[in-house]
């Protein structure tokens, strides 16, 4: 488990990698992801491409994000899950919250 | 730590030697180090001196008269037991087996002779090093299984308490079968199910994220609103939209509760489902079909209540459907090489679940024959619900609990509902509220939430909005029949419908007449006369029922208005509880 960040290439985009599990041993970790971050990031996007497992706190902190950025205002995507993470997701309608692609 | 365990004053140090010579010159040695020396001249003084001193350090000749340095040294490790008492031995041997044995007969070193003032301060001060972090280990290892003890019985104390408030429902009613660890609301894991006043059941089942106490702690409020709601003839639209709220208020952000709510009704053969995160519920037709009911909902406790939707799923069924629910921990289930029972397998064993088994137990015994565990995981539920003719559950007890008052003997109320009011509010649960003042009308308080609901649903929905019941004797008419009902609901301005009680006491006991007018157009009431044949706007059981509950039915010219009159006797039945 391992959770890294960059900034896309406009700056304002903030892209956190997950790597592994993504569980509640990722907490303090993913806060610090986005809680260090400096003023002007406007735009969040969890990158999936290497978690290979998503549970139910880990949702949690996607809503602790989603308040931090915002919320009904955040603008946080979701990409490149595989089918487990995807399922969780679905289960759970986070369509309804975040933008998954 | 609670103390800090240091210590570096001066320690009790016993040496024992029959050598007078190096006796004293040792004793010398530590002596001017600071530390308080007793000596012993033989092995069995040593173990007497030890009894009666405990010193911290034991410096011990191996050759000594009477008891020799090795059965010394294990009868005073034997005395010290759990406490680190270093033994070091004092030896010219060379002998690498002799030295071997010191050490085997429990010894931890050896200071050469002739004796070096430096090497001894060293090791002293380094066996005192040592014998400090065993007792820091010790003291905390203590302490961590003193709160383990103390977490477990809190745990206890807690499951009680929430056994109060949770399990008071109608789990062991004979149509429900469930699995749930009894520790599960510390897995986050809830199960409630309560019968409502009307007949038919409300069932929860909920998981909420995280473990231990702030999953129990959400829980509570959840079970007092389901069963407080669901006792008082709330629907699961109220009673869903009511929890969501309160979760919504008090848990954390990221803290949330993944459900599904189920709402049977065991008279109409219906039931609604909704379900916010759980995995996929599963409706089993007695003839074999088998339909998910994948969750449509975000958790509970995510959504601010103006954004939050109750709307559920209505469906058809048959007595011997069954409705299975679980939460993850079943589709997360690892067998010995670590792979999840999933949801292929889950279908799996619907699939093929022998004629003479029921869902539950096929259910149960495919994750056990998986995971090859002799007994379930603890941190899964699973609950299956078959339905059932209604009168089989008539015994099921409720909750509204007995009252000493005496209650009003006279009174009269008039409750009208009108416009928007008719789609978004259920004024059954204040209608019944009132008449439950009355403790004699209590013990009847299924029959008179019977009565209430039959009239508002047909003055409603028959009435009102003008639905052919009939619609709801095929699967496509069933959800035609709710899709329709929430279209019309949307343009009812300037309809209404109005209650109007009146109750007095008797010489028996008490007469309550229900009047319920709306402002639809009414039916042909003469058809009423005709013998075996049901008007189009009482298609369905609900005359029956009014007619089975009541003592007096009427109906006027217009059909727009029905009055009933329910008696209650004394002597009828002993009062409950």
């Amino acid at each position: 488990m391992a959770v890294h960040t960059r900034r896309d290439d406009d700056g304002q985009t903030l892209i956190i990698h997950i790597e592994g599990r993504f569980d509640f041993s990722t907490h303090q970790a993913f806060r610090d992801a986005y809680e260090h971050g400096d003023q002007d990031v406007s735009a969040y996007v969890i990158d999936m491409s290497s978690a290979t497992y998503l549970d139910s706190s880990a949702l949690g902190m996607l809503l602790l994000l989603r308040d931090y950025a915002g919320g009904d205002s955040a603008r946080i995507v979701i990409e490149n899950c595989n089918s487990d993470v995807r399922r969780i997701l679905t289960i759970s309608n986070f369509e309804k919250l975040f933008s998954i692609r | 730590m609670d103390e800090p365990l240091s210590e570096s004053g001066p320690l009790r140090v016993l040496i024992a030697d029959d050598s007078d010579s190096d006796r004293l010159i040792l004793k010398t040695m530590v002596a001017r180090q600071g530390h308080e020396v007793i000596v012993a001249a033989d092995g069995f003084e040593a173990v007497a001196q030890y009894r009666r001193y405990l010193p911290e350090i034991v410096l011990l000749d191996v050759l000594m008269p009477r008891l020799d340095g090795m059965e010394a040294a294990r009868q005073i490790k034997a005395l010290a037991g759990e406490v680190l008492v270093p033994i070091i031995f004092l030896t010219s041997l060379s002998d690498a087996d002799a030295l071997a044995r010191c050490l085997e007969a429990g010894g931890d070193d050896f200071l050469p002779k002739p004796y070096n003032r430096i090497v001894i301060e060293a090791k002293i001060n380094a066996f005192n090093r040592m014998r400090l972090l065993q007792r820091t280990l010790s003291h905390q290892r203590d302490l961590i299984h003193a709160r383990n003890e103390n977490l477990l019985s809190e745990q206890q104390v807690a499951r009680r308490v929430f056994d109060n408030i949770a399990h008071t429902g109608c789990l062991d009613a004979p149509n429900i079968h469930y699995h749930a660890s009894p520790l599960s609301i510390f897995n986050g894991d809830v199960l409630f199910a309560c019968p409502r006043p009307s007949g038919g059941m409300h069932l929860l089942t909920g998981d909420f994220t995280g473990h231990g106490l702030p999953a129990a702690i959400g829980a509570m409020p959840v079970a007092e609103i389901f069963y407080g709601m669901t006792s008082k003839g709330f629907g699961c639209g109220d009673v869903l939209r009511e929890i969501n709220q309160k979760l919504k208020r008090i848990l954390p952000a990221g803290m949330f509760c993944c459900a599904a709510f189920v709402e049977a009704d065991f008279h109409l053969n219906e039931i609604r489902v909704w379900n916010g995160g759980l995995p996929d519920a599963y409706l089993l037709a007695r003839g074999g079909t088998i339909q998910s009911l994948p969750s449509t909902h975000l958790p509970l406790g995510v959504l601010e209540p103006d954004r939050f939707s109750a709307d559920v799923e209505y469906l058809r069924t048959e007595p011997g459907d069954s409705l299975l629910i679980v939460t993850d921990g079943i589709l997360e289930a690892e067998n010995e090489v670590g792979e999840m029972y999933g949801e292929a397998r889950l279908r799996a064993s619907l699939a093929t679940v022998p004629r003479d088994c029921s869902v539950f137990d096929a259910v149960l015994a495919g994750i056990r024959e998986f995971t090859g565990a002799t007994s379930v995981q603890d941190d899964l539920t699973v609950v299956t619900m078959e339905m059932v003719d209604e009168q089989a559950l008539a015994e099921l007890p409720h909750r509204i609990s007995p009252s000493a008052l005496q209650g009003p003997a006279t009174w009269h109320c008039s409750y009208s509902v009108s416009g928007n009011s008719l789609a978004q509010f259920n004024p059954l649960p204040l209608l019944l509220h009132i008449c439950m003042e009355v403790p004699g009308l209590r013990r009847c308080s299924g029959e008179i939430y019977t009565l209430l609901s039959e009239l508002y649903s047909n003055a409603l929905e028959h009435g009102i909005l003008e639905l052919p019941s009939h619609w709801k004797n095929s699967p496509e008419g069933f959800g035609h029949y709710y899709a329709e009902r929430e279209r019309r609901l949307s343009s009812v301005d300037g309809q209404g419908i109005c209650f109007t009680l009146d109750y007095h006491t008797t010489a028996e006991g008490g007469c309550l007449s229900i009047v319920c007018e709306d402002t639809g157009k009414g039916f042909d009431v003469s058809a009423l006369t005709e013998p075996q044949v049901s008007p189009a706007r009482y298609a369905g059981r609900g005359l029956e029922l009014l007619r089975q509950f009541s003592d007096s039915l009427t109906f006027d010219e217009s059909g727009s208005r029905v009055e009933v009159l329910y008696y209650w006797h004394i002597n009828e039945r002993p009062l409950q509880g």
